[in-house]
């Protein structure tokens, strides 16, 4: 067989990343991102991904800041554990970027926050909703709101708009996100008087979850909440019909994909759930948001996008108030976020580096999403 | 006791689907002592085929009607089958003389090969597509008021091809000369070899069976939780093979057994506040299984040869 | 010729890893290609361990990601719910004698928890052959993972975080030393002929009156016990464990390592440990460039598809592994 030249081949591959190819930039502003591109969660990665882009090129095509151009440097991280480190050691230490951009998934962000708080590089997450994120370090921001508000305000939805004071909750406890909003709506809703009558949890990929939902269907609740991803929770909610669940669902940011409605079909009209924004919003500067990812990208945003695109404005917009790119400095132009116009809403970063801003709450209205209510921050 | 029986009838539909795949397995080892990895994923590419011929067909014929779901269901088992022969013949056939492990780990690869080539974005993505509607879903109500059992006529339409599809392989297995010649095969292939039996036509039509049978569980599971990925045939697969243990490998009416024995315990314990553990399940049952009486409930002990 | 005392080599190994861990750490050698570095010991440790068990003895283990987990947690608790009060106690020498001690203690931990798993995954998995062994290692590993996932206080799906950034380069590649030498002084002993004879015919070596429980349980405590210490070295230098970083695919690439350098071919499977390791990240180099404006990105993307196809070709055309020197003949079949 071919076997000598196959190995020379493959360890001519296995060497490269000692070649020292290092990014040539010139005269530009490095920016590091990164993402899922391939892997399980690719298609969050690539949303928020693909939302970055495009904030970057609309910023260069204005001009850039301080006068130079922005560089993305995107790494993949293959939605593996492990890879968060070792790709932003990369962009840190061998091609020299001055922020770095990623990720959404919480445990991958919370893999690489220690690694940029280390090295002083401002690091800003665009969805990573675990609240223990940005307890990493100063240099850890996000233009999310946390899980904690989240859970809260699904409590307090729940109570007031619901009028549910028994409720079952469904967890999937593979997910880290949806663990901890679980834990994070628990509180809150029970502070507030609620009581919950079942608990039970999935495992997420899995299809079949009429055990549960029988057991919790026994116990009565007046509504049901579903902390997970739209691909089960589609499935879900419509065995729940099947079964004869009739009082409402609703659950978290983990909703949000037009594919709840094409799996979930006339099942899942009616529920509710809360996320970032509304791609329906009538402000220009919405609409212009999804004219331009729908241009250049032929699909419609989802929240996923929307932050990718606000967490690159608001580091872009930090370092033009700052006129600088030093570590140190830029952080505490990026601390002082407020009242930033971003795409979904208005965007101040608090003193616990995370996003204070207000959540929609959505329906599902003859096979289209529904705003029903913004919910502020206390 | 409502709780309790509607749980035994979920459990009872969720079983039948991993009946169907079991019957793959237990007939591929019943002729070859070797287990195929790659059988989930054939009902992966089932179910894919299923969405793909819907799209074709549905200008060709009205939708959600009866003969369009025939058709789909039978061009899926063909084209699954053609795939299950071509599998065997390019992957497996040239290590049949070689140790059992060289052809266990081709297997996995191949499993892999399907999976990784099945989520690349220019063929399936990553990401879930809804299986389309191929027959109108009607809920069915024994009883009245909160003690009302629910029955989904999908969940009907499973177990009753499932019935259907095993009889018809106990069919072909006993009273047909290829199935004949596949019993030959599995007592001992070298023996029915110089019996005159054609091994490869055999081994061939085993695995275009099983793996038409691994086709229909594919659309039967692909009708009853409407959202298919790549990935969709990992857990059904090795489930599947736990219940072809659990029941005997090699023995067809031991599989279906164990898919609905383990169908049952896994909504139990769904509906349990053990419910993390659901996954877990299927393995501990494996190993106690293996360890206690590894022939399987409905097996006979095989004693090894020397 | 005289014949180098093998224990001679061992310390000199360590030795040298010391010195080399001061060139290694410092300003030549930037986070990233340390990073790297630091991921090919680890690997190579994981690769040497699993190929005792898969390779040699021929006892086809997919659960090796539990092991790794096993040790990551152990290792990762020890140090950071039990490091701060041991380190106290050591005063101004926190540095020099606390850290270490703390971590080989972690370490050594890590491994024989790790080695007790895998007595535990071993003596059910006696009477199991081929197919089903695997199956049930895989079982295992996912049961691990589900326990993991369920501890409330190693953070269950959210993950340990904050590790103490304890491994380096001496640590890591002393204990590559400490497993080659281990895993070759096994191989070429008594036991080594143990494990050869449960290999290639368990029935004719329990007839001549090798006791193959011994061997088999053998080969998995010691593959675990190094499995658990590489999960331990993993986890210190993440400085963040989850459970679902410790899957099924982590398996499955350690297997595939193993089956390129050749399953019994110790010298070929560190060099397939030192290409695959390398290859993901030439392949993120080629993703990144681009030619005449058309992004290569589509390589990696096929990086998983080359990986499978890689091993079916392998195994049809030359299943005794890429690098085969002198690995161990394919068995004739018997009918």
């Amino acid at each position: 067989m071919k076997k000598p030249s196959l190995i020379c081949l493959v360890a001519g591959l296995a060497l490269l990343p000692f070649a020292g190819c290092k990014q040539q930039a010139g005269n530009a502003i490095k920016i590091g991102e990164f993402a899922s591109l391939t892997g399980k969660e690719a298609t969050f990665g690539t949303m928020s991904h693909n939302g970055t882009l495009l904030a970057i090129e609309e910023a260069n095509a204005a001009g850039g800041a301080l006068g130079k151009k922005l560089l993305l440097l995107t790494e993949d991280d293959q939605s593996k554990q492990g890879e968060p480190s070792t790709v932003v050691k990369k962009l840190i230490s061998s091609d020299g970027v001055v922020a770095m951009l990623g990720e959404v998934a919480s445990s991958r962000s919370m893999e690489a926050a220690p690694i940029c708080q280390q090295n002083k590089v401002p690091m800003i997450s665009p969805s990573s909703t675990n609240v223990r994120l940005t307890e990493i370090g100063d240099y850890i921001f996000r233009v999310c709101f946390t899980d904690e508000f989240q859970g809260k305000l699904l409590a307090t939805f729940a109570r007031k708009s619901l009028k549910a004071s028994n409720l079952a909750i469904l967890t999937d406890t593979k997910s880290d996100y949806s663990v901890g909003l679980s834990r994070d709506f628990r509180a809150p809703f029970t502070a507030g008087g609620g009581k919950i009558v079942a608990e039970q949890t999935y495992n997420g990929g899995d299809k079949d979850f009429k055990g549960q939902l029988t057991a919790i269907k026994a116990a009565n609740p007046e509504a049901v909440l579903i902390t997970g991803y739209y691909t089960d929770v589609a499935l879900m909610v419509r065995q729940g019909r099947q079964l004869g669940i009739q009082v409402p669902f609703f659950g978290g940011d983990g909703w949000e994909s037009s594919k709840l409605i094409e799996i979930g079909g006339p099942d899942v009209e009616g529920t509710f759930f809360s996320t970032h924004f509304s791609p329906e919003e009538t402000t220009p500067a919405v609409q212009n948001f999804v004219k331009k990812f729908q241009d250049k990208y032929n699909q419609t945003p989802d929240a996923m996008a929307a932050l990718g695109y606000d967490s690159a404005m608001v580091l872009i917009e930090a370092m033009k108030r700052a006129s600088t790119t030093d570590g140190p400095k830029l952080r505490d132009t990026i601390a002082a976020t407020k009242d930033h116009d971003g795409i979904t809403g208005k965007i101040t970063l608090d003193a616990q580096r995370n996003a204070s801003k207000p959540a929609v709450i959505l329906t599902v209205k003859n096979g289209k999403f529904k705003f029903v209510e913004l919910v502020k921050p206390e | 006791m409502t709780e309790f029986l509607q749980q035994l009838i979920n459990g009872l539909a969720l079983g039948s689907i991993y009946a169907l795949i079991a019957l793959g397995y237990t007939m591929v080892y019943g002729v070859l002592r070797f287990i195929n990895f790659a059988h989930g994923d054939v009902f992966m590419l089932g179910a894919f085929s299923g969405l793909y011929l819907t799209r074709a067909l549905s200008h060709a014929l009205p939708s959600q009607s009866l003969r369009l779901a025939i058709s789909v269901l039978l061009l899926s088992m063909a084209i699954c089958a053609v795939l299950g022969i071509l599998i065997e013949r390019l992957a497996y056939r040239p290590l049949r003389d070689k140790p059992k492990l060289s052809v266990l780990i081709t297997a996995i690869g191949v499993s892999l090969l399907i999976e990784y080539v099945g989520q690349h974005p220019s063929v399936f993505t990553p990401s879930p597509h809804t299986f389309p509607t191929l027959l109108p879903n009607r809920n069915f109500q024994i009883g009245a008021g909160t003690s009302a059992l629910v029955i989904n006529s999908t969940e009907i339409i499973v177990l009753a091809i499932t019935a259907f599809l095993l009889l018809v392989l106990q069919f072909i297995v006993h009273r047909t000369k290829l199935g004949t010649a596949m019993r030959a095969v599995s007592f001992n292939a070298s023996a029915a070899a110089l019996m005159g039996i054609n091994i490869n036509v055999v081994i061939s039509f085993t695995f275009g069976l099983g793996s038409a049978l691994a086709a229909a569980a594919g659309i039967l599971y692909a009708a009853k939780y409407p959202s298919i990925d790549p990935l969709m045939g990992v857990m059904p697969g090795l489930k599947a093979f736990v219940a072809a243990v659990l029941g005997g490998i090699g023995n067809i009416p031991g599989a279906a057994m164990g898919g609905l024995v383990l169908g049952v315990v896994e909504t139990f314990m769904g509906g349990s506040s053990f419910s993390n553990y659901r996954d877990a399940v299927a393995f501990a049952i494996l190993i106690l299984i293996l360890l206690f009486k590894p022939s399987g409930l409905l097996g006979k002990s095989e004693v090894e040869k020397v | 010729m005289k014949r180098l005392n093998p224990k001679l080599l061992l310390v000199i190994a360590i030795v040298a890893c010391f010195g080399l861990s001061f060139v290694a750490h410092s300003r030549l050698i930037n986070a990233y290609y340390l990073d790297i570095i630091l991921g090919i010991g680890i690997n190579i440790i994981l690769a040497v361990s699993l190929n005792l068990i898969n390779g040699y003895t021929g006892q086809f283990s997919l659960g090796h990601a539990g092991f790794v987990a096993v040790g990551a947690y152990t290792a990762a608790s020890l140090t950071t719910f039990g490091g701060p009060s041991f380190l106290a106690a050591f005063g101004g020498a926190k540095e020099t004698v606390g850290v270490p001690a703390l971590f080989l203690s972690a370490l050594l931990a890590g491994g024989i928890v790790a080695a007790i798993a895998g007595f535990g995954v071993g003596v059910p998995s006696l009477r199991l052959k081929g197919d089903y062994l695997a199956i049930v290692t895989l079982g295992f590993g996912e049961i691990i993972r589900v326990i993991f996932q369920n501890i409330e206080a190693v953070g269950r799906s959210s993950g340990l975080k904050g590790i103490a950034p304890y491994t380096t380069f001496f640590w890591t590649f002393a204990w590559v030393v400490i497993t080659i030498f281990t895993v070759l002084t096994l191989v070429h002993s008594t036991y080594g002929r143990g494990f050869l004879a449960v290999h290639d015919d368990e029935v004719a070596a329990s007839a001549m009156g090798i006791n193959t429980t011994r061997y088999k349980v053998t080969a998995f405590v010691v593959g675990s016990f190094f499995a658990g210490i590489a999960g331990g070295l993993y986890a210190h230098l993440k400085t963040f464990i989850a459970p679902a970083g410790f899957d099924f695919m982590m398996s499955i690439e350690i297997v595939t390592i193993v089956i390129l350098g050749g399953m019994g071919n110790t010298p070929g499977v560190i060099a397939a440990a030192i290409l695959l390791t390398l290859l993901p990240q030439g392949l993120r180099i080629i993703a990144g460039t681009e030619i005449g404006g058309h992004s290569l990105r589509w390589v990696a993307e096929l990086r998983m598809i080359i990986y499978a196809a890689l091993i079916i070709l392998i195994m049809l055309t030359r299943p005794q592994g890429l690098f085969a020197i002198h690995g161990l003949k394919p068995r004739q079949s018997r009918s």
